[in-house]
């Protein structure tokens, strides 16, 4: 291949991180320029949540593992990219080195921020999840050993702090603006299974009600620090720390007016291009999916992977002249909470129907199944890894619940 | 080739066992058992498939 065909890929996370490795490895001979703001060596996000909280794990325990290969990558950390010419061909930012780099093709990898709670910038104690920075700055107010720690968000990561600082001995309150945990994800009834094993582990969970604003004092260096939650019910907690774990949006702000097409995310085609050129992939990139007949944007780990391979290999078609293949996969992750590990396959809704195939939900170990009509859509485990992935494969074949049923009777 | 499981960091997420069944079982106990760590050359794509596909970057191959 043309060992002067230069290509930069922004963002350095999952998804960057292994397009980058799959261009090299599917034969890019010329430079590979992945730039990221994140000044931190590329590293894994999951366990910002959990062991960096709760096990001590150090930042070089997070890097990733692509770091080890040689793939000879020009990474360009600290470098903030503010602005992109599709007709020039450059990307320009801020940080080390020359402020215009120029490619020839492009992978925008550049994720998601985590979104605050308006009006708490820079209060002491109220943290998000989101950056290594994040969770050691909230590692760090987690070690002062707070009478109460309150989350706000009872999604994944919310969930997952908390039970990071139960595990740590620290009380926890969560507040939830919707009647049920992840109701929007799993739907009420096992949104119902979520808020019973939170409970479980006494955590405080305040359901159906927002934050109206928090209470907080002067501190001694002039700022302020957060010492209460008030409720929208009327009621208030009293809280050292306040994690906020309300969603996050996609970083599309420098993209503006490029030329590329913008909803809540990069618009790609049905093989994540973007423009001819440049592809997207990972949190940013909202795509037309047509086993699901909608567009879709993940926010998953394992979805970062595969959608970063396969932005890779659609610009490596357009290098080798081949056929481009369209990005289509089952979304699946994960989330371990206490000692139980959430896994959820497909893209269920709250109105399919769900059925337990395996275990009992009481002991907070089982799998169910969701149905839309006859089409399996979805399948859920709690500590069962191994029937989720035997199902899920069903799942992946675009099989029904019937199928899924008779695979079950055979756990 | 030998397949390595670093045992300390997995947590038997059976991705490995979604890729490739015939080396990587996660049993009822919920432990992932290695079925052949010394597979044939031809596993290799999926192996290191399997790789980079492990939640807990648990998995090494050994040449």
């Amino acid at each position: 291949m043309d060992s002067t065909h230069t290509t930069v890929v922004v963002g350095a996370s999952l998804a960057g991180m292994h397009a980058a490795r799959t261009l090299r490895v599917g034969g890019h001979a010329g430079r590979i320029i992945v730039l990221d703001a994140d000044s931190h060596t590329p590293y894994d996000k999951p366990p910002l949540s959990k062991q960096v909280l709760s096990e001590g794990w150090e930042p070089e325990q997070l890097a990733l593992h692509v770091l080890n290969e040689d793939l000879d990558l020009e990474l360009r950390l600290g470098f903030r990219a503010t602005g992109l010419d599709l007709d020039g061909r450059t990307v320009t930012g801020e940080g080390p080195g020359e402020p215009e780099v120029a490619f020839d093709s492009l992978v925008l990898a550049c994720g998601a921020a985590a979104r605050h709670l308006p009006g708490t910038d820079g209060v002491d104690g109220v943290h998000v999840v989101r950056s290594l920075d994040d969770a050691l700055a909230l590692r760090s107010d987690l070690e002062a050993s707070p009478g109460r720690v309150v989350v706000i968000g009872a999604g994944f990561i919310g969930a997952e702090v908390a039970a990071s600082c139960r595990t740590l001995d620290i009380d926890v309150t969560i507040v939830e603006v919707l009647p049920l945990p992840l109701e929007r994800v799993l739907g009420a009834e096992m949104g119902e299974v979520c808020a019973a094993l939170h409970r479980a582990h006494d955590v405080d969970l305040r359901l159906g009600t927002g934050v109206d604003h928090l209470d907080t004092v002067p501190t001694a260096e002039g700022g302020r620090r957060v010492v209460g939650v008030a409720l929208s019910d009327g009621t208030s907690v009293a809280a050292e720390v306040v994690v906020v774990g309300i969603g996050v949006t996609v970083n599309t702000g420098w993209l503006e007016g490029s030329g590329l097409t913008l909803d809540d995310g990069i618009v790609c085609d049905d093989t994540l291009l973007a423009a001819p050129g440049v592809t997207a992939a990972g949190d940013i990139a909202r795509y037309p999916s047509k086993r699901f007949g909608q567009m879709l944007r993940v926010e998953h780990w394992d979805h970062a992977i595969e959608g970063g391979e396969a932005a890779a290999r659609r610009l490596l078609a357009d290098m080798k002249g081949e056929e481009p293949t369209p990005f289509d996969p089952v979304p699946w992750f994960w989330s371990d909470q206490y000692d139980r590990k959430i896994q959820l396959a497909g893209r269920p809704l709250p109105t399919d129907e769900v059925q337990v195939v395996e275990g009992d939900p009481a002991e907070f170990r089982f799998v169910a199944i969701y149905g839309r009509g006859e089409q399996l859509v979805g399948v859920l485990g709690m500590n069962r890894p191994r029937h989720v992935m035997q199902l899920r494969r069903i799942l992946e074949q675009g099989g029904t619940v019937e199928q899924a049923l008779e695979r079950a009777a055979s756990f | 080739m030998r397949v390595v499981v670093d045992f300390d960091l997995c947590e038997s997420n059976a991705i490995c066992m979604g890729i490739v069944p015939e080396i990587f079982e996660v049993r009822d106990d919920d432990f992932l058992y290695v079925l052949n760590e010394t597979p044939d050359e031809s596993e290799r794509s999926k192996v290191e498939e399997a790789v980079q596909r492990c939640p807990k970057q648990a998995i090494s191959i050994e040449d």
